[in-house]
């Protein structure tokens, strides 16, 4: 039967502190933080390190890529496109949008399924009006799954029932999102989220409390709290993971994520959305289950305090006089398209006459000239450390000074690169580094340079 | 195949070059008019129109011959735009002594000039031809911070070592820029001040960086052999050298950022031509491209003026100070002197043409020797370099 061969999250390493936006707004001081992708991440990128987590092989994939996100960093332009092929999957995979609405996160999961081979991946990127709900209690992440014959958790039943209420909305490309009256979405929520429950514990002919784990997604918290009384606090008990925050788009799929990795073959796992309607999927976890590797690790470790007005500033909610700087020359399609395996998939070129590796890809090899020599080499799992680095005032980076390192790849290859999440941190030649899609800047005319950074490993993570 | 001195040696006989700085009431055409009808006013006698064809380096400020034609009112030359980044000026220079050399023409005029502060900006905006977007964007700073933490592996010093020499070059070459009036800086600046100046890049802080500047600079290059026609005190070419490495070395996990092999292997050809055997006593005085103080530094071992892992202490001591026993950037160099891209190869030749003949004033030292000057652009590990050597002596063919 499908159902989940493999799953990820992603979650950037900053976090914004809930009580600095008190401290600056003069507002009530919220607990706990929040965790905020960094200024050149988006949604495309965060999908993309969940896909990259979650595939453990790009070429079994035998389906579509369904990517929803409520910020999509494109309109018309897939972003789905950027995201396959960023993640390594094959040309064949059709690749699919399903943005704007935060229910999308639950359909394109439901797609993925009812496909029966797919990848699935979610994510958002939740900010508003300085001094909202959704500022302080959003959390920007990315969760992926792997949709197959193979599955760790298979699907046993599922329930959708669609309501067209408008409880929250918001205009694409601007920054606030308006809501009605909470009492309003509370009564009309929680009925439809116990129906859809009913529902499909009905098709499974089980009991609430047959459940291991209960995953309940929704924007409204009032009916959130509502639905998590109807389960133990035992069953709603998602670890780390309840304490940072709503992920729109992503935040089924992160809760779903949590779910897996608590539970044991045979375990019964409920993960149920709520907006514009209800969604609910039971899943039982069969004996391939693992936990482990799902991201979730780095959670509590390995995360950096950001300021409240970098967190302002990277949302473009903080304008900032900009250095006196020549305008970002964008990179251009033509040019992006001829090099896409390099650019967006990070394949390097090894030369078959003296096996060494061409960053990016070359006709000619640098090392031994031999000429149309070049085999295409991924270098998304070869291990890379620093050989220098130096910091960069004058750098066209959002935050300065951009940290800039040659890296050196284990067997051979060098490239340099502006060092992702390094903000503060004091990083040192011989340091191991990961590779990490990102935007390197947003020109002018619109377009997004997406390109590989390298960023430091997080222990405990990949 | 093979790489010699000119057949027919060349010799400066006029020469000429603008204030550099902030320009704001000079175009790049006033610029080039001023450094073009300089060089041919130094010549006494001679006519623009007497001078048989036109090199001009320009990197950003023009395209074509035409950039000096129109401004000029020059009809029916021969003019070539040459460009090759920061080595631009040497570039004019470098193919105007061939030509002239090789008999198509009896006079030439090599012509730099830039016109930077148009732009808007303190720093030097590269032409880049539309690409991918992947390529890294580092300052010009930043690519060249990466010499001091690899040198100092190299050798084993300390970085703060190295800065404490990077200090006193600043140091040095502000103090000769103070004496010189054409100089975009003239103040003498206190090694504490200098070493004070907030970090631009790595270890790189503001006086560790030359200046972007406007100017210009003219030669008129005739052969050796009809030179005391126009000049009792021509300044004769040796040599004329040029490297362009593969640009490889910012891709090669063997590459060390403190390795400029293209100004060694420029040097090293120019030698072979002039017949230097040992350079660090043959040459009296030496321009060098400190576009950032370490690659002076390091420029002193790759032009063979130092030992390797000495230059440090070589700089310390004071060897290549106005008064030391190989002064290098007598004119305040690219540090102070300023940076117009274009004409900066034909500046260093201009101080080489004021010390050789004895007109260089409160900055004069002895020039027993030859003179070294050295023009390179890009970065370690993507670079051009040109050296030219010279002397107020004909070259023995």
């Amino acid at each position: 039967m499908a159902g989940i061969e493999s799953y990820a999250v992603y979650v950037p390493s900053g976090r914004l502190v809930r009580a600095a936006i008190g401290e600056t707004l003069g507002t009530p001081r919220g607990r706990g933080a929040r965790p905020v992708a960094s200024y050149d991440e988006d949604s495309t990128t965060l999908a993309v390190a969940a896909v990259r987590r979650a595939v453990v092989s790009a070429r079994d994939i035998d389906g579509s890529l369904w990517f929803a996100t409520s910020r999509p960093a494109y309109l018309e332009k897939s972003n789905a496109a950027t995201v396959a092929t960023a993640g390594g999957l094959p040309e064949g995979c059709a690749a699919y949008d399903v943005g704007g609405a935060l229910r999308g996160g639950a359909g394109a999961l439901r797609a993925g399924l009812a496909e029966g081979s797919a990848v699935v991946v979610a994510s958002d990127l939740r900010y508003a009006l300085p001094g909202s709900v959704d500022e302080s209690e959003g959390a920007d992440a990315s969760a992926g799954f792997v949709v197959g014959p193979q599955a760790v958790a298979e699907l046993v039943a599922s329930v959708s029932i669609t309501r067209e209420l408008l409880e929250r909305w918001r205009e694409p490309g601007e920054t606030r999102t308006h809501t009605w009256e909470d009492r309003f979405g509370a009564e009309e929520y929680v009925p439809l989220g116990q129906r859809a429950l009913d529902d499909v514990l009905d098709r499974c002919e089980i009991k609430s409390e047959d459940l291991r784990k209960v995953v309940i997604s929704t924007p409204h918290s009032r009916t959130g709290a509502a639905l998590q009384k109807k389960f133990s606090a035992e069953q709603g008990d998602l670890g780390a993971v309840a304490d940072l925050g709503y992920a729109g788009a992503a935040d089924l799929g992160v809760g779903l994520v949590a779910a897996f990795e608590a539970a044991a073959p045979g375990d019964l796992v409920l993960a149920m959305s709520v907006v514009d309607g209800a969604d609910a999927f039971v899943f039982r976890m069969t004996e391939r289950h693992r936990p482990g590797g799902s991201g979730l690790e780095t959670l509590g470790t390995s995360t950096a305090e950001i300021s409240y007005a970098d967190f302002l500033t990277w949302r473009g909610l903080l304008p900032r006089e900009p250095a006196r700087r020549p305008a970002l020359k964008p990179p251009v399609p033509p040019a992006s398209l001829r090099a896409s395996g390099w650019k967006f998939g990070f394949v390097a070129g090894r030369c078959r006459e003296c096996e060494y590796r061409n960053l990016p890809p070359r006709r000619v090899c640098l090392r031994c000239n031999a000429r149309d020599s070049s085999e295409p080499e991924p270098m998304i799992d070869v291990p890379a450390y620093v050989a220098t680095l130096t910091d960069d005032w004058l750098s066209e980076s959002v935050q300065l000074p951009a940290k800039v390192a040659a890296v050196d790849f284990e067997g051979g290859g060098r490239f340099e690169f502006e060092l992702a999440d390094a903000a503060g941190r004091t990083v040192n030649p011989g340091d191991p580094v990961v590779p990490t899609f990102r935007v390197a800047g947003v020109a002018d005319n619109k377009v997004r340079n997406y390109i590989w950074k390298v960023r430091p490993h997080r222990e405990g993570g990949c | 195949m093979g790489t010699h001195a000119l057949r027919n040696p060349v010799a400066i006989v006029g020469m000429a070059c603008t204030e550099f700085g902030e320009h704001w009431d000079l175009s790049v055409d006033d610029l080039l008019i001023e450094a073009t009808h300089g060089a041919v006013d130094s010549v006494p006698g001679l006519d623009l129109q007497q001078v048989d064809a036109f090199w001009l380096g320009v990197m950003t400020s023009g395209v074509s011959g035409l950039t000096l034609t129109r401004p000029l009112g020059l009809a029916h030359k021969p003019v070539t735009r040459v460009e090759n980044m920061c080595a631009t000026g040497s570039e004019a220079f470098r193919n105007a002594c061939y030509a002239v050399s090789s008999g198509a023409y009896d006079v030439v005029m090599a012509v730099g000039g830039e016109k930077l502060k148009d732009a808007g900006y303190s720093g030097l905006e590269m032409p880049s031809v539309p690409n991918d977007g992947t390529p890294p964007v580092l300052s010009a700073p930043a690519m060249y911070s990466m010499i001091v933490p690899a040198y100092a592996r190299r050798y084993g010093l300390s970085e703060a070592r190295i800065k404490e020499a990077m200090t006193h070059i600043a140091w040095k070459n502000h103090a000769n820029g103070a004496l010189n009036p054409r100089a975009q800086f003239r103040k003498v600046m206190s090694k504490e001040t200098i070493a004070s100046a907030p970090a631009l890049a790595g270890n790189l802080s503001l006086f560790d960086c030359s200046g972007v500047a406007d100017g210009g600079a003219a030669a008129v290059v005739v052969r050796a052999e009809d030179a005391l026609k126009y000049t009792d005190r021509p300044l004769y070419v040796h040599a004329l050298a040029l490297d362009a490495g593969a640009g490889t070395g910012r891709n090669d996990s063997d590459y060390d950022y403190s390795d400029l092999a293209e100004s060694r292997l420029s040097a090293e050809a120019a030698y072979a031509q002039a017949g230097i055997t040992d350079p660090a006593t043959e040459i009296s005085l030496a321009e060098v491209h400190d576009c950032f103080t370490p690659t002076e530094l390091v420029l002193m071992e790759e032009l063979g003026l130092s030992e390797r892992g000495e230059a440090w202490r070589d700089v310390l001591d004071g060897r290549y100070d106005r008064l030391g026993t190989l002064p290098v950037n007598v004119d305040g160099g690219l540090k102070s002197f300023g940076h117009p891209i274009g004409a900066s190869g034909l500046r260093m030749l201009f101080e080489m043409w004021l010390q050789f003949r004895g007109e260089a004033g409160d900055r004069q030292v002895p020039t027993p020797g030859f003179g070294l000057v050295q023009n390179q652009g890009g970065s370690p590990g993507d670079l051009v370099s040109a050296v030219t050597i010279v002397s107020s002596r004909a070259p023995v063919t």
